[in-house]
């Protein structure tokens, strides 16, 4: 039975320490054993982007990346992207244009969303449409989602 | 996921070693979107190999010489993002920066597109038509195969038990040149292809008439193929010459050896085997134009 890895990494800026087996996921890791359970587990193969998070600022799928990876990586989950000064303006932008409905997939959206404006401050709603294609909403579609990111770059840009 | 080893080698030769003490029944981990999703559905193996602490697995670099050098384990977006290839081998950006979402373009790595040997992968068309080689690690030292020689049949590949891929060569450009890629898929983005087609061309120096051609095709056929006949249909003919065009088209549809499945059917896919085909000419005639 192979032994659990020591794997040191940051996660929310924060340096953090951690064992794992070589066949956890960094999902399962976030959830299970450090307790940030606001990253969500949908499929599970990387197709929906519920689990998305950021690794050294580029958007994933924790799902497909394992826990011994994170080793030296910085790490960024939703409990990462508000502030002590309160909502990040996505946050508050996916409150304002209720952009959700049952909220699994928020997370990965908000996730993936900062992703892209960290990058592009003022992307085009093809290119946010584009960005975010690998994320799913199952419930409430997308435009709410798409006015929501737009109007949190418009609030970001000011 | 059933439990394994995990080893992330630091040197060509540390993996190397890492390979021949193992039984064979390892993993070799890149950008994981194909094999951690296989491990998932009950794939098993004893040790799992993390290339990307090996630098020659990361590298990406060019040398007008030598050409771009891409390592195994870079994932589409760094490729796509680079700005050579963008300007050299916009080729290489249809093909990185179609590949699944952002999420995946993060992880997936050319090396995991070519060593999966999915008949549908969209890199290889493109890697081909631009005479890419494939550099492989082994305990006898390194070889290099071309691309088109690369795949033997769907999940298939020339890579012997010990061996791993390194990197992706691909010869500096020729002056006048250009190369295309384009998929069909049903939807805009996010599936894998029903077919795919890729095309390069060197035209001479008044850019009127196409001296070399490479056209290669994919999922429609058990692996990746270069037409070679299509190449052959195009040289020495005026870039307008639409007999010609049609004539490499005819060899895409014949050399199509598709099956039919989920995602179309073999009269499909030999038709746009066709259609593509003449897309990527076109396509990279313009590029060439414009270069």
């Amino acid at each position: 039975m192979p032994g659990k890895v020591h794997v040191t990494t940051t996660i929310n800026g924060e340096s953090v320490e951690f064992l794992c087996e070589p066949r956890q996921t960094i999902l399962e890791v976030l959830r299970d054993q450090l307790d940030l359970t606001g990253t969500k587990e949908g499929c599970s193969n990387g197709n929906c982007g519920a689990c998305s998070i950021l690794v050294n600022g580029e958007v994933i799928d924790s799902c497909l990346m394992m826990g011994v990876e994170a080793e030296g990586q910085e790490l960024t989950t939703i409990e990462g992207v508000a502030s002590a000064d309160g909502l990040h303006p996505l946050q508050q932008q996916f409150l304002e244009h209720a952009a959700l409905q049952c909220g699994i997939c928020t997370p990965g959206f908000i996730v993936a969303a900062k992703a892209l404006l960290d990058q592009e401050s003022n992307p085009s709603e093809e290119r946010i449409r584009l960005y975010l294609a690998g994320n799913l909403c199952r419930c409430t579609g997308y435009d709410k989602i798409v006015r929501a990111v737009q109007d949190a770059a418009s609030e970001m840009a000011e | 996921m059933n439990a394994f080893d995990y080893e992330a080698p630091q040197s060509v030769d540390e993996a190397i070693s890492l390979l021949s003490a193992g039984n064979g029944n390892i993993g070799i981990l890149a950008g994981g979107t194909d094999l951690i999703a296989q491990l998932k559905e009950g794939r098993k193996i004893d040790l799992m190999i993390d290339l990307k602490r090996i630098p020659e697995a990361t590298a990406l670099s060019f040398d007008e010489d030598s050409g771009l050098s891409i390592g195994a384990a870079t994932p589409c977006s760094q490729i796509y993002g680079y700005d050579v290839v963008q300007s050299r081998y916009p080729a290489l950006v249809d093909c990185t920066s179609l590949i699944g979402s952002i999420q995946i373009q993060n992880r997936g790595s050319i090396g995991g597109n070519f060593c999966n040997a999915s008949p549908a992968a969209d890199t290889p068309p493109a890697v081909i038509v631009l005479a890419g080689t494939c550099r492989i690690a082994g305990p006898n030292g390194t070889r290099e195969v071309a691309a088109e020689d690369f795949f033997t049949g769907p999940g298939q590949s020339v890579l012997q038990s010990g061996e791993f891929l390194i990197s992706i060569q691909v010869p500096t450009p020729a002056a006048n040149s250009g190369a295309f890629f384009l998929r069909f898929i049903p939807r805009n983005e996010m599936d894998i292809a029903v077919a795919n087609a890729a095309a390069s061309v060197v035209l001479n120096s008044d850019k009127t008439t196409i001296q070399e051609a490479r056209v290669a095709i994919g999922a429609v056929a058990p692996t990746p193929l270069l037409v070679a006949d299509a190449g052959a249909a195009l040289e020495g003919k005026a870039v307008d010459d639409e007999e010609a065009i049609e004539a490499a088209c005819a060899a895409s549809r014949a050399a199509a050896r598709p099956i039919s499945d989920m995602r179309g059917t073999i009269e499909q896919r030999i038709h746009l085997s066709g259609v593509l085909t003449r897309r990527a000419i076109q396509g990279a005639i313009q590029r060439a134009k414009e270069s």
